[in-house]
């Protein structure tokens, strides 16, 4: 059967993460994606190496948001080039865009200005903070927006300052989001013919990400979440949940009921003195002592096998190495080799049973320029 | 502007969710965001899981607020799928459907009779979302698809939180989250597929995908970098791959974040030459040492001096704000992300909205998730 979005022609004006990778998921599912970049060195993501590994000159990361797309290179404040980006435009059924707010509109590359080049255009574009409010004009950066938005307070323990997530959640969240908008749009253009303008930003991703917690915060007299004195996961949840020190590695243990968990650790008056549901949030620090005593006596491979066994949700924490070596990670065959050596990951959606194949790394900055003014007669 | 005055992408569409908790409800959620009617199909004793998961003592109208959070604005229909009749009603309203949405494990819906190809059978244009902890297949299929635990499972422990520390989860459920965003997309495209095919089609996701996926910029580095455990920087660590000065700095009266910077500006700004001495290669090579150098000189001033001084030079940093902190910015209400929801008896509550906007216009309804069972008279008795 074919991809679902087979025919669909995605023209990207983004960068780095967030844009790139909405449309690395519009990719995956079968469209066609032309990144237009600046002839001076492109998309800035090709020269941002975060280790020292790089293919064909750009960088690892480059290469991961961006296998399988096509680039033009085109000077979007020459006229001679923006005529061309236009003509593309008039071609495509989706444009992406992720400069800060006002750049489109200077450029004559807005929703209204693309519109008017292609009435039914689906138009997606993600800011920072929006396009309005005094943080407009802030560097719609990942580890800033997370500054801005809270998230910093959730993760690590109580006597630690603001821990951020170490994975780039807001860059990546925006762009799922944006994805989604698209292909209900794109859903509604089948319907009905209409485009749709659709946009995201990296602060409402991040709003998003924490709509459970922020709507007990915003219905309980703004009362914070409190982080744990230690092994902290989750600042409403009550004991046991966590993450704990055992002989050898550390143990995850998700929402189980105390009495259980105790019959499971072979001690079943551990928690006496802490009954009833109110105990185990109140006490949570305590109760936490109690436990990782207890688990200290044996390494979390052992506690991990008894107490799975035992009906108790728990995980050990396994590091990259263990987990690539998990017969788990090898089952769900996610990884793929492209062009020769270069390893990359394939989309986490299966279609009727099978994942979308990895076929190539990203192309060089004007790879397919000549191809494409030829196909699109720029 | 609420959902009457624009054309919603996917008004006429009809989801049915048979999944509790987490991913399955929050994709579906977005679908009903998106304009879709959605009905739970849940069990007559007690229903969905989630109603009963009180946290913080909040609720509204007996249920959960968490369960408000994540089924506003939908149906509900009571039926007990080992029930024959039951089953039989189900079924019917299969056939009026568009799609589905379950998360059972592996295997659960085959028994009852409701796997894919079952469902497909009775309505082929139906599109059924799946999803699972750990994927169909393999080891860990039958373990309890919990977001700490596959976090726990994938590796994202070591990633937040610094070199000392233990591994440090994201303190909320960042993989559940992702995981509907991913059905989300499978579902929409197979959708558009459909209008096309007139076929529908099986959307699986998992937990653990999603974790790979989440980290897959970083996971990218560490297979093409000789399978090496990245380590998290000695403090203000905010990604293990990124150089100095890519962190958190404590200042006198709060923190700072402070993002890609070159050394030689940093160094001018801040008036240490010898942060410049070690030369752009030492922001990798040299990370800790130059870290502790910048942040000797940030824990000095206060947070509002270091912005006067870095923003104006167009440094990329920013405050670390908590919630008290950031709702009340002029940044967090600009974006109006904050609505207020009313359940059938019309207590009220206030709740996120969907970070999608659609032709400008904030998707906003008002509605609070249904009582068990509010729709099962309405919906199963209609003709199909």
């Amino acid at each position: 059967m074919s991809a679902p979005l087979d025919g669909i022609l995605v023209v990207d004006f983004s960068q780095f993460l967030s844009g790139p990778y909405a449309s690395l998921q519009l990719m995956d599912l079968g469209a066609r994606v032309i990144k237009v970049e600046n002839p001076n060195g492109g998309d800035l993501c090709r020269k941002h190496y975060v280790s020292e590994t790089q293919i064909d000159g750009d960088s690892t990361i480059f290469h991961a948001i961006n296998r399988g797309k096509q680039s033009i290179a085109l000077d979007l404040k020459a006229e001679v080039d923006l005529a061309k980006a236009r003509r593309l435009i008039a071609k495509a059924d989706i444009v992406i865009q992720n400069f800060r707010p006002g750049v489109v509109e200077r450029l004559g590359l807005a929703y209204e200005s693309a519109k008017k080049i292609r009435p039914d255009i689906i138009y997606g574009s993600i800011s920072g903070y929006g396009e309005m409010g005094d943080w407009s004009e802030a560097p719609g950066q990942d580890l800033l927006a997370q500054a801005r938005s809270g998230v910093m307070w959730l993760s690590g323990n109580a006597g630690n300052g603001p821990v951020p997530i170490g994975i780039p959640i807001a860059d990546i969240t925006a762009g799922a989001n944006l994805a989604q908008g698209i292909l209900g749009a794109l859903f509604h253009h089948a319907r009905t013919g209409q485009g749709t303008f659709v946009q995201t930003s990296l602060l409402e991703a991040l709003i998003d990400l924490q709509f459970e917690f922020l709507t007990t915060y915003c219905n309980n007299g703004a009362t914070p979440p409190q982080r744990l004195e230690r092994g902290s996961a989750h600042g409403y949840l009550a004991s046991p949940y966590g993450v704990y020190r055992t002989q050898e590695g550390h143990l995850a243990l998700a929402m189980t009921p105390l009495p259980k968990l105790a019959q499971a650790l072979d001690a079943p008056t551990m928690f006496d003195g802490f009954e009833g549901t109110l105990a185990s949030f109140h006490s949570r620090d305590a109760l936490f002592r109690i436990i990782e005593a207890r688990l200290r006596s044996r390494p979390a491979a052992d506690w991990d096998r008894a107490l799975g066994a035992a009906g108790i949700w728990c995980a050990k924490v396994l590091d990259w190495p263990e987990v690539l070596a998990s017969d788990a990670v090898q089952s769900l065959d996610m990884r793929a080799r492209v062009a020769g050596e270069f390893e990359v990951f394939r989309s986490p959606i299966r279609m009727n049973g099978r994942r979308p194949d990895a076929h190539s790394i990203a192309p060089r900055l004007n790879a397919q320029a000549e191809d494409i003014c030829r196909e699109f007669d720029l | 502007m609420t959902d009457a005055a624009i054309d919603l992408p996917l008004k006429g569409l009809r989801v049915l969710d048979f999944a509790q908790f987490l991913a399955g409800p929050v994709a579906a959620l977005r679908l009903c965001d998106l304009g879709a009617e959605v009905i739970k199909i849940e069990r007559p004793q007690g229903g969905d899981l989630c109603r009963a998961m009180v946290v913080n003592d909040q609720r509204l109208d007996g249920d959960s607020l968490v369960f408000h959070t994540f089924n506003r604005g939908k149906k509900s229909v009571a039926a007990d799928l080992k029930n024959p009749d039951d089953l039989a009603a189900v079924r019917r309203l299969i056939q009026t459907a568009d799609v589905m949405i379950h998360n059972f494990r592996p295997g659960v819906m085959e028994r009852i009779g409701l796997g894919y190809a079952d469902v497909s059978a009775l309505n082929p244009r139906i599109v059924y979302g799946a999803v699972s902890g750990y994927g169909t297949n393999g080891p860990w299929r039958d373990k309890p698809g919990q977001d700490l635990l596959v976090q726990s499972l994938s590796g994202i422990g070591w990633l937040s939180g610094d070199a000392d520390d233990g591994p440090v989860p994201t303190g909320y459920a960042a993989l559940d989250v992702a995981t509907a965003g991913n059905l989300v997309q499978g579902i929409l495209a197979c959708l558009l597929r459909r209008a096309v095919s007139n076929k529908g089609g099986l959307v699986e996701v998992d937990l653990l995908s999603a974790a790979i996926d989440m980290t897959f910029e970083q996971f990218t580095c560490f297979l093409n970098d000789k399978e090496t455990q990245p380590v998290r920087h000695k403090s203000g660590n905010a990604n293990p791959y990124q150089p100095a000065p890519y962190g958190i700095y404590k200042t006198v009266d709060g923190y700072l974040a402070f993002a890609m910077t070159p050394l030689a500006k940093v160094a001018d700004l801040l008036g240490a030459p010898e942060i410049a001495a070690f030369g752009q290669e030492g922001a990798f090579s040299h990370l800790n040492e130059i870290k502790s150098l910048i942040a000797e000189i940030f824990e000095k001033r206060s947070t509002q001096h270091w912005l006067d001084l870095l923003e104006p030079a167009g440094i990329w940093c920013a405050p670390c704000l908590d919630w008290p902190g950031f709702v009340a910015t002029e940044g967090f209400r600009a974006l109006d992300p904050v609505q207020t929801i009313r359940s059938e008896q019309g207590t009220e509550a206030k709740t996120t909205a969907c970070p999608i906007r659609i032709d400008g216009a904030m998707l906003k309804s008002g509605k609070g998730a249904p009582a068990l069972g509010a729709h099962t008279d309405e919906l199963i008795a209609e003709k199909v």
